[in-house]
């Protein structure tokens, strides 16, 4: 086993070469798309220039998309640590015979079809959905809410599709904290919240943050719901990127808002990993299934 | 020792409406599906199984269905294959650049689906190739890889390397050693991996969006086309056999492979 350092090579070759071609050379692709020109009938020139870039950040128009789906994110972060430390919490302190089926339920959704789950929004928060319905009926209001087709629609189902990533981030990082520790600071006299606030919740900040990376950067990518539960003020950059390269088949300046959203989710994952190490996160992926 | 009780008991509440808000849209479709009624929302007038009648003779869904399912195997058995040696050199090898390789194995998982639809079809492009079943294949064991990849290595983690050493040095060659002492202690891991690489492409829409034409569209893609002339109980119904289809595939699965290691323990 040792004395042949090929093997490692060969049992490597199959994945390393489909990621290469189809992820690396790809990607390589993008980049060097985005300083291409577009001919008058729609053809790419091959060039070297900032022409794309330039059009990205000439007005507000593209920035702001950028800068609404930076927010988005971040809103979706605060919402789902909001929604995810207690159950995440509850699952480390309890003691129920339920807990296994419990987990399971968490970890359910990530089963669900993401469309599915997606659009089953809309039978709660439509204009004849749930929410209005039971509104209606007991005469709180006289004409259905619209709660479709905003910010807070798409936050919805973001928040659905995420809060189990969240979860099991800080699930699993406080299912490694010795409760003896809780323990040991109340016998010193800490009351139960002050044993929580020093001591419990430092611990589960490394599950925290992994949490709130993992959430970070797949809402910047998402696509799906703001096509489906956003109106027309909602694109996402992804949205932007679907537009321009399948819409309007402009593929150097598509390229451009690819590599703009790539180098911004690379610094930010590049410099998370350089304070906080990234292992957390594969840690909880790994054990999803 | 009360204000502990209240507090604890509020955090029990709290997780519980964590719950009803999770699955209370999730169980709305399920209910729609059963709706007689012509628009796919409230109020539930009765109980009718027309909506599944009326999807079982919709021949456009069933070939997505069709698709989706070779796909989704397809994609399965791939990943595995290419997946499960990756995570055997990764776990019992030490070769120069292993942190790197195994960094770059796992990095489709943070690379945003919208850019990894949009490189592969631009390479395609460039290569001159029309999309594909086979565009649409590479693209999802790319997706997947790195799920069977994190899934596999954990397992392997704990499976202790005396086994194989032992096995080796009573004479087995490497493939029999594999066959024989390995591959029975991964095979559940290698379970999980497959069938959530399935599901992952079961499941996928955005990148598939990019890759799919008219004639292999998946039943995630069908839906967001569906979806353009607002919900219908149709989709409700098409909602829910998915949701039961999808979920009841794992529990299934776990159920089997338990029953599957009692039986050998007793024996």
């Amino acid at each position: 086993m040792k004395n042949k350092p090929w093997k490692p090579w060969v049992l490597l070759a199959p994945s390393l070469t489909a990621v290469f071609f189809l992820l690396v050379i790809p990607v390589c692709f993008v980049i060097v798309y985005s300083f291409w020109l577009r001919g008058p009938s729609g053809q790419d020139i091959p060039a070297f220039q900032f022409g794309n870039y330039a059009k990205f950040f000439k007005d507000f128009f593209y920035p702001s998309i950028l800068l609404s789906t930076l927010r988005v994110a971040l809103e979706t972060v605060f919402l789902c640590l909001v929604l995810g430390y207690i159950p995440a919490y509850f699952f480390y302190r309890t003691e129920s015979r339920l807990k296994p089926f419990l987990m399971v339920l968490v970890m359910l959704p990530f089963w669900i079809s993401f469309i599915i789950r997606t659009l089953s929004w809309i039978n709660i928060l439509g204009d004849s959905g749930l929410i209005n319905h039971l509104l209606l009926k007991f005469n709180i209001i006289n004409a259905p809410m619209p709660m479709l087709y905003n910010e807070g629609a798409v936050i919805m189902g973001l928040l659905q599709y995420l809060l189990p990533f969240m979860i099991l981030n800080i699930y699993v990082s406080l299912d490694g904290i010795d409760k003896s520790l809780a323990e040991a600071a109340k016998s010193l006299g800490c009351t139960e919240w002050q044993a929580f606030k020093e001591v419990t919740l430092p611990l589960s900040l490394p599950g925290v943050s992994a949490g709130c990376l993992l959430v970070f950067v797949l809402t910047c990518g998402t696509y799906l719901p703001p096509m489906i539960l956003g109106g027309p003020g909602n694109e996402m950059i992804a949205n932007l990127i679907f537009k321009r390269v399948i819409g309007t088949l402009d593929w150097p300046f598509g390229s451009a808002i690819s590599t703009v959203l790539m180098v911004l989710l690379m610094t930010i994952v590049y410099t998370y990993n350089r304070y906080m190490g990234i292992s957390q996160i594969f840690k909880t992926l790994s054990n999803e299934s | 020792m009360k204000k502990v009780i209240s507090g604890w008991s509020l955090i029990k509440l709290y997780t519980l409406l964590v719950y009803i808000w999770m699955f209370t849209p999730i169980i709305a479709v399920i209910l729609l599906a059963f709706n007689p009624q012509q628009f796919g929302s409230f109020p539930m007038e009765g109980v009718s199984f027309k909506w599944f009648i009326k999807l079982s003779h919709n021949s456009t869904i069933l070939d997505a269905f069709k698709n989706s399912l070779v796909l989704g195997s397809f994609t399965a058995v791939l990943s595995t294959a290419f997946g499960v040696p990756a995570a055997m050199a990764f776990i019992r090898y030490d070769f120069r650049g292993k942190e790197f390789l195994n960094t770059l194995l796992i990095a489709p998982i943070m690379v945003p689906e919208v850019v990894l639809g949009v490189a592969l079809l631009l390479f395609i492009r460039w290569l001159q190739q029309p999309k594909s079943f086979t565009l649409l294949l590479i693209g999802h064991v790319v997706l997947t890889l790195p799920y069977v990849l994190l899934i596999v290595q954990a397992r392997l983690v704990g499976i202790k390397k005396e086994y194989e050493e032992a096995a080796l040095s009573l004479g087995a060659n490497p493939f029999q050693t594999f066959m024989e002492i390995t591959f029975p202690l991964l095979a559940p891991a290698i379970l999980a991996g497959m069938l959530f690489s399935f599901t992952i492409s079961f499941d996928d829409v955005t990148a598939t969006l990019f890759w799919a034409t008219a004639r292999n569209q998946t039943v995630p893609v069908k839906i967001f086309g569906m979806l353009r002339n607002s919900i219908s109980p149709e989709i409700n119904a098409l909602g829910a056999v998915m949701i039961v289809l999808t979920v009841s595939i794992p529990l299934l699965a776990g159920f089997v492979s338990r029953r599957f290691v009692r039986g050998r323990h007793k024996t």
